[in-house]
């Protein structure tokens, strides 16, 4: 009986279940006001759109495997590249930390659902059309956009009718996200159990609603910069048009402003995963709890100060370009804490290394790379040799694949067992692992020493010298992608499907938290009347 | 059995060496450019550059020690504190001394690392003094130089692509050539050891300079002029790629700087300002078709070809010369319109080019492919359309 694809309220032990009248079939999913069933909605959009992205991505580096354009002509190049960015930042890390927020949060905090249902059906589905829109802007007149994710003006004047259908999706993905964001912040300020204080909740909790808050500060502004292209290409004003006295740098500035918070909300939900899954397989308490969420908000309050760290080859003042080089420095020292944090946690314990503890540590190992990367970037000097070039490239997906992918990876296969009630297939997880972190480094290690002899991005072809490293990385990025297709064909799906070795309530030995309160496969409905909890707020007391 | 599937391992193993030997093109080194499998920045050529490659190896060696000291405890604590080698869990889980030691000591280092990057900002933004000034415009997709101010004032041109390069890319089997996308018809000259000012600007979208062996790297931006500077101290020729996405022919748009003694460059300048008077058009001159088509012809080569190619039917979003209503139109002003204001955002502006060239090349498409009007435009009518 599976919460995640079979019909509920069937099991003798949940017969309370279907009090509401819960819709069967496809109506479950439609009407759906469970946020179980909302995440694993969420999960799935986002899944898919991992696959086209990456799809789009495998184009990418099929056109770079040899010098000379072989596959697709330049146009499709930039249509790609952008398209690449578009769709795995807004249609899959975005939506798929917002799943395991929908999934997790209320069972972290003991509350019966989130509490906003219907609003919060209303930020999934509002998805589907944007995702359509952004999707099918590859068959509108002209292509889909070619202006790059940042879609700087004045390029973007130069777009189709696509461009718009972009704007649009932004648009409503925005206002899904913010959505998504008010209802987060509501449950958890909310809904929690009596005797589940602030300072008590799961880091995961924690992070997510620090991301909440990001999240509503910023996509507003992404909302006023696309509104502002959108009436410089037709309604006659010229906020970042050149020709008629518009400023493009100051498009930058509001694009980054939203662009570097953004880069945190897709990586402080994974903080927060990797903060439970280390002290669940080291069997030892996370070291320095309340220093962790002292140092994510750090992070999040110093995202706003650095945005222009980006913006190093425009043609800054000494002085700005001075305050965004140490202010980005910074935040290495929150972060570092972090790290340290983590591998103090490590420390003394009793470790064993099942996927999810695999992936947790291989997070932690090449996140810091990409951390290290983004140091040196941050020193103007040096980025004036790397800006806009392969060795960004690297860093941001030194980031956000091995810090976001790897944590929902981890999170997957730490929490797929409450889902599903079966435990994944273990030899199989580890091959999914190791193929994932090998062909990782494989595609993007070789784009530091690309980015370091010049070779800037978005370039559909390329001096030869650059021939080798370029076909090395995109073998790797092929073996990348069949290890996510292996990943839903043989983790996923048999989990989906009930296959596999029924799941213990507590499918591990020291996993602390009130979702290994509730049984395996958690119940459609858990904590309908608030739980008392002992004094950690970790369990349940009769 | 083992053996057959030995030898089919061999077999395998010498075809993807094969393949991974011609994968390894034949090409060398391009000095002042990219080398093969370059592993680090390109050698310096400017104390700002040397500068630079000092600070990334500064703080690849301060990130590489720290990462190798924290992946080292946590791989002695992975190896160590197993459940499966016994390790029963410690208890502690706080300890206010230790977060402080370990959030003071990253941030002591990031103002060490801050130091010496503060002086080279500082040093990079100083764009006073300079003996030539040169101002750089991005097109969609070419450069153009006009050397103003210095030894050299007045001269201008346009640099573009290599035009046989950018066919060999549209092939998709390109020669194994050196210089592949990055040679010039004419390239940036300057004098060695003069502090050189190069002014950015753009006419159509952001583009940006940048010379890799010289260290910097300049946006481009319309509507707006920035400054960079170099002084190279070393004779050579440097190669740079246009850095900011600037639609379909990105890729295609090099930048390759010539760096001369002086008295070369004396000698340069003295024949460029002899090639301007030849060149100077008499607005009056009539030409004949002949002139006019073989002029045109080298024109749309340089500057058109790449986007309505060299069939004249255009790609894509772009519009067709060849049975164009407006190149077949009587009225040649529509024609010369264009030119000179562009349309549609897509087409660009085109009123850099001297009253002859666009004389000659809208003469060329109203003549070329199946386009036979006989119309020939003058340069005295596109003198007068400029008014």
């Amino acid at each position: 009986m599976s919460a995640v694809l079979h019909p509920h309220g069937h099991g003798a032990d949940h017969a309370h279940d279907d009090h509401h009248g819960a819709p069967h079939g496809w109506r479950r999913w439609v009407y759906a006001t469970n946020h179980k069933d909302i995440g694993t909605l969420y999960l799935l959009f986002a899944f898919t759109m991992l696959i086209i992205g990456g799809i789009l991505a495998l184009g990418i580096r099929a056109e770079l495997f040899k010098p000379g354009l072989q596959l697709v002509n330049p146009e499709l190049f930039n249509q790609l590249t952008t398209m690449h960015g578009l769709i795995m930042v807004f249609g899959a890390i975005m939506p798929a930390f917002v799943g395991f927020a929908n999934w997790m949060i209320p069972l972290q905090i003991g509350a019966a659902d989130m509490a906003f249902a219907r609003m919060n059906n209303f930020s999934f589905w509002l998805m589907i059309p944007a995702a359509l829109m952004l999707a099918g802007s590859f068959f509108m007149p002209g292509g889909a956009p070619a202006g790059g994710w940042t879609i700087y003006a004045p390029l973007t004047l130069q777009m189709g009718p696509s461009m718009d259908a972009a704007i649009f999706a932004l648009h409503i993905l925005g206002a899904s996200s913010i959505m998504g964001s008010i209802n987060i912040i509501v449950t958890i300020l909310n809904m929690r159990a009596p005797g589940m204080t602030l300072m008590k909740m799961p880091m995961f909790v924690w992070t997510w609603l620090i991301t909440a808050y990001l999240l509503i500060a910023v996509m507003p502004v992404l909302a006023g910069a696309i509104t502002m292209t959108l009436t410089d290409r037709h309604f006659g004003t010229t906020f970042f048009n050149p020709a008629a006295g518009g400023d493009p740098v100051m498009f930058q500035h509001i694009f980054w402003f939203f662009g570097h918070p953004e880069v945190y909300i897709m990586i402080l939900p994974a903080f927060g995963i990797i903060s439970q899954i280390v002290p669940a397989f080291a069997r030892k308490k996370l070291f320095g709890y309340a220093s962790m969420v002292y140092a994510t908000s750090s992070i999040a309050i110093l995202s706003f100060i650095v945005w222009a760290h980006h913006m190093y080859t425009t043609g800054m003042p000494v002085t700005g370009q001075l305050f965004f080089m140490y202010a980005t420095m910074l935040i290495s020292v929150p972060t570092g804490v972090k790290v340290f944090n983590w591998i103090a946690t490590m420390w003394k314990g009793s470790m064993t290394f099942e996927t999810p503890m695999l992936f947790a540590v291989g997070f932690i190992f090449v996140f810091t790379m990409g951390g290290f990367t983004g140091l040196i970037l941050s020193m103007a000097p040096i980025d004036l040799q790397l800006q806009d070039g392969y060795y960004v490239v690297a860093h941001f997906h030194y980031v956000l694949v091995a810090g976001s992918l790897f944590s929902m990876f981890a999170a997957y296969y730490y929490w797929s067992p409450k889902w599903t009630g079966v435990m994944y297939n273990e030899t199989r997880g580890k091959i999914h692992f190791w193929w994932t972190l090998i062909s990782f480094n494989v595609t993007f290690f070789p784009m530091h020493f690309l980015g370091l002899a010049g070779m800037p991005r978005r370039y559909a072809d390329y001096p030869m010298q650059f021939a080798d490293f370029n076909a090395l990385a995109s073998v790797g990025a092929f073996a990348f992608g069949i290890a996510q297709v292996y990943f839903f064909f043989f983790v996923v799906l048999p989990t989906m499907r009930g296959k596999g070795e029924p799941a213990p309530q507590r499918p591990w030995e020291a996993a602390e938290g009130l979702e290994w309160e509730v049984p395996s496969p958690a119940p459609f409905h858990t904590f309908e009347t608030p739980p008392k909890l002992n004094r950690d707020a970790t369990r349940i007391v009769a | 059995m083992m053996n057959n599937i030995y030898k089919k391992f061999e077999k395998a193993s010498i075809a993807l060496f094969a393949l991974v030997s011609t994968m390894a093109w034949a090409v060398n080194d391009l000095p002042g450019g990219p080398a093969v499998r370059q592993l680090n920045l390109h050698p310096p050529v400017t104390k700002i550059a040397e500068e630079q490659v000092w600070l990334h190896w500064f703080m690849l060696i301060i990130c590489t020690v720290i990462f190798v000291a924290v992946f080292g405890v946590m791989f002695y604590s992975i190896w160590k504190h197993r459940k499966s080698v016994g390790h029963k869990a410690a208890t502690f889980h706080e300890s206010l001394k230790v977060e402080i030691a370990w959030t003071v000591a990253p941030f002591v280092i990031v103002i060490l690392m801050a130091l010496p990057a503060t002086k080279a900002v500082v040093a990079s933004k100083d764009t006073s003094n300079a003996d030539i000034t040169i101002k750089a415009t991005g097109y969609q997709w070419k450069w153009g130089y006009d050397y103003i101010k210095g030894e050299g004032e007045g001269i201008g041109f346009i640099s573009t692509l290599d035009n046989a390069q950018r066919e060999m890319s549209n092939s998709g089997h390109p020669e194994p050539t050196d210089d592949y996308l990055l040679k010039v018809d004419n390239p940036l000259v300057v004098p060695v050891d003069k502090k050189v000012r190069i002014i950015t600007t753009s006419n159509d979208v952001i583009h940006s300079f940048a010379i890799n062996s010289f260290g910097i790297k300049q946006d481009a931006i319309p509507g707006f002029v920035r400054d960079t500077w170099f002084r190279a101290e070393k004779i050579g020729d440097y190669h740079g790629q246009c850095q900011e996405l600037c639609g379909k022919e990105h890729a295609y748009m090099p930048i390759h700087v010539k760096v001369v003694s002086a008295q070369d460059y004396t000698a340069w300048v003295a024949e460029q300002n002899k090639k301007l008077a030849a060149k100077q058009d008499d607005p009056n001159k009539v030409w004949s078709m002949a002139d006019l088509m073989q002029k045109g012809e080298k024109v749309y080569a340089a500057n058109c070809q790449a986007c309505h190619q060299a069939n004249g039917k255009g790609m894509g979003p772009i519009k067709p010369l060849d049975g164009s209503a407006v190149v077949l139109n009587t009225d040649k002003s529509k024609q010369i319109h264009v030119l000179l204001n562009g349309q549609n955002n897509a087409m660009p502006a085109w009123k850099q080019l001297s009253d002859s060239e666009i004389a000659a090349v809208i003469s060329f498409t109203k003549n070329n492919w199946s386009n036979k009007t006989g119309q020939m435009v003058q340069p005295a009518e596109v003198h007068a359309a400029r008014q």
